[in-house]
């Protein structure tokens, strides 16, 4: 059945489900200090996120743009250490432009370690406490955007855990949420499935080239997006782990294709396209299993699915992750990790349709303030590393 | 419930919905076939011969190609077939049948 939820107010007319401070290091250098500002605060909403690298990337300032103005964050506070070449003047510009408050804190300008300790926890506890009185609004299925991943993938995957949130995502879908299904080096050997399911012919093509582009990317590297562990699982090749984890997108028409912090028009199924455009510069494509859930986040994802058979215990920074655990085993040792148990679909204790109706019920209770296990054990992974993206064209996004 | 699922008319593996042993078995339409070893939790078992160079069906589509014979029965993984797309990486015991 469906609920309706208070959640909260952006000024941009946005709705979030969460209200956090942002905490965001804009080199590697400023790192421990960011980390220090958070640690007190613990127990509350105050997320630590941030870029690393030193030198100028066009892709991570977007992403951390898109991500301080998540509807999720109510505040933000950013600490630079003075020298490095990201834009924290513009990105600061722009929170402001959202209607949210904001500071910046440079570590060479505000004497050093400890008194940006200092600064920053006054900051971040004087914001807490303004972000308490943002308006609330009633939300409901239809105003949600959900992400979906599956990592540590094993062949339990592809038969419990990922029909099933295609299930759910058939339904989200059904009810007027955005939902975004991701990772085309991971949907390779599926292609021409997937552009029979583009709203529009030249839709399909883009979907088809957007496959191309990864199994080329990864040719280039000389390795797939396979990890040990899924041989270890049971899987064999990259197509066959493609298969398993391309039903998660449910049966839904794909609506468009967007690239990391394009954000959904409106409801329907959208696939994430995350192998970077252009020559490879700058490595591997998702170097773990958070770097593909931020960019969701970053393209307005309020919680993800997290579909795993080996078992993962991860969260993220900003927005809830809600683990399904494929395999009845990885259930039993890695209970108090997961939501949902979809390993009893491979027992036979339930249906696929039974284990994707708890997820819909879930999401919609997650979305309402309550606690997914990642979030109450306080996992808040986040990871943004250098990339390159060409802007999508018109074509990639027919339903605006 | 079998322990050997068939996801799809065209498959030609069966996946183990719990560690099987050698010597289980399982029906199909040529007959009863008797699985060649121990295999772990959702790890692939063939129906029917795969010959060397063909393809290996599972949710009614291609995973992969046979790089040898595979009989009736045998483990299908990564010691017996190729991804058409990118090679697998895998740690060097990973042929082996079980689990861990």
């Amino acid at each position: 059945m469906n609920k309706t939820w208070q959640g909260y107010l952006r000024k941009d007319g946005r709705k979030g489900i969460r209200n956090a401070v942002a905490v965001a290091y804009l080199v590697e250098c400023a790192h421990f200090v960011a980390d220090k500002i958070v640690r007190p605060f613990d127990d509350e909403e105050v997320h630590l996120i941030g870029f690393p690298g030193c030198f100028p990337n066009a892709y991570a300032q977007t992403m951390m743009e898109k991500l301080c103005t998540h509807p999720n964050v109510g505040a933000v506070l950013l600490v630079s250490l003075g020298c490095e070449s990201f834009n924290r003047r513009r990105l600061s510009e722009v929170i402001e432009a959202s209607g949210r408050p904001v500071e910046t804190l440079v570590i060479q300008r505000n004497g050093g370690t400890a008194a940006t300790i200092k600064s920053g926890r006054d900051f971040v506890r004087a914001a807490l406490e303004e972000i308490a009185d943002v308006p609330k609004v009633e939300m409901g299925v239809s105003d949600l955007v959900v992400g979906t991943i599956c990592g540590g993938s094993d062949g339990t995957s592809g038969i419990s855990g990922n029909p099933a949130a295609g299930r759910a995502f058939d339904r989200l879908v059904a009810e007027g949420a955005a939902c975004i299904f991701e990772e085309t080096g991971e949907l390779i050997g599926c292609e021409h499935l997937m552009a029979e399911r583009a709203i529009t012919p030249e839709l399909g093509e883009l979907i088809k080239q957007s496959v191309d582009k990864a199994a080329a990317y990864y040719a280039a590297l000389g390795y797939g997006s396979f990890a040990a562990g899924n041989a270890t699982g049971g899987l064999s090749t990259i197509e066959e782990k493609s298969l398993g984890a391309y039903v998660k997108s449910g049966e839904a028409p794909i609506s468009g294709i967007l690239k990391p912090g394009d954000t959904p028009p409106k409801g329907g199924l959208y696939l994430m396209d995350v192998v970077p455009d252009g020559p490879v510069r700058f490595g591997f494509p998702n170097i773990a299993d958070n770097a593909e859930i931020t960019e969701m986040i970053a393209s307005g994802a309020h919680l993800t699915l997290f579909v795993t058979g080996r078992g993962s215990v991860v969260g993220s920074a900003i927005a809830p992750v809600i683990k399904i655990c494929a395999n009845p085993e990885t259930y039993r040792s890695l209970e108090a990790d997961m939501d949902v148990n979809a390993g009893a679909i491979v027992d036979g204790h339930m249906s696929i349709d039974g284990v994707a109706d708890e997820i819909f019920e879930l999401i919609q209770d997650v979305a309402g303030g309550e606690t997914t296990k990642s979030e109450a054990i306080g996992h808040r992974e986040f990871i943004l590393t250098y990339k390159s993206f060409e802007p999508i064209g018109p074509a990639c996004l027919p339903v605006t | 419930m079998s322990a050997f699922l068939k996801l799809h008319p065209k498959d030609n593996v069966r996946v183990a919905l719990r560690p099987v042993e050698r010597g289980d078995r399982f029906e199909t339409d040529e007959g009863p076939v008797t699985c060649l070893c121990a295999v772990g939790m959702a790890h692939k078992v063939a129906e029917r011969l795969i010959e060397k160079g063909s393809l290996v069906i599972k949710y009614g589509m291609p995973i992969g190609t046979a790089i040898t014979d595979i009989a009736a029965g045998e483990h299908v993984h990564v010691h017996n077939i190729e991804s058409r797309y990118t090679p697998t990486y895998h740690h060097e015991d990973q042929a082996e049948s079980s689990n861990e």
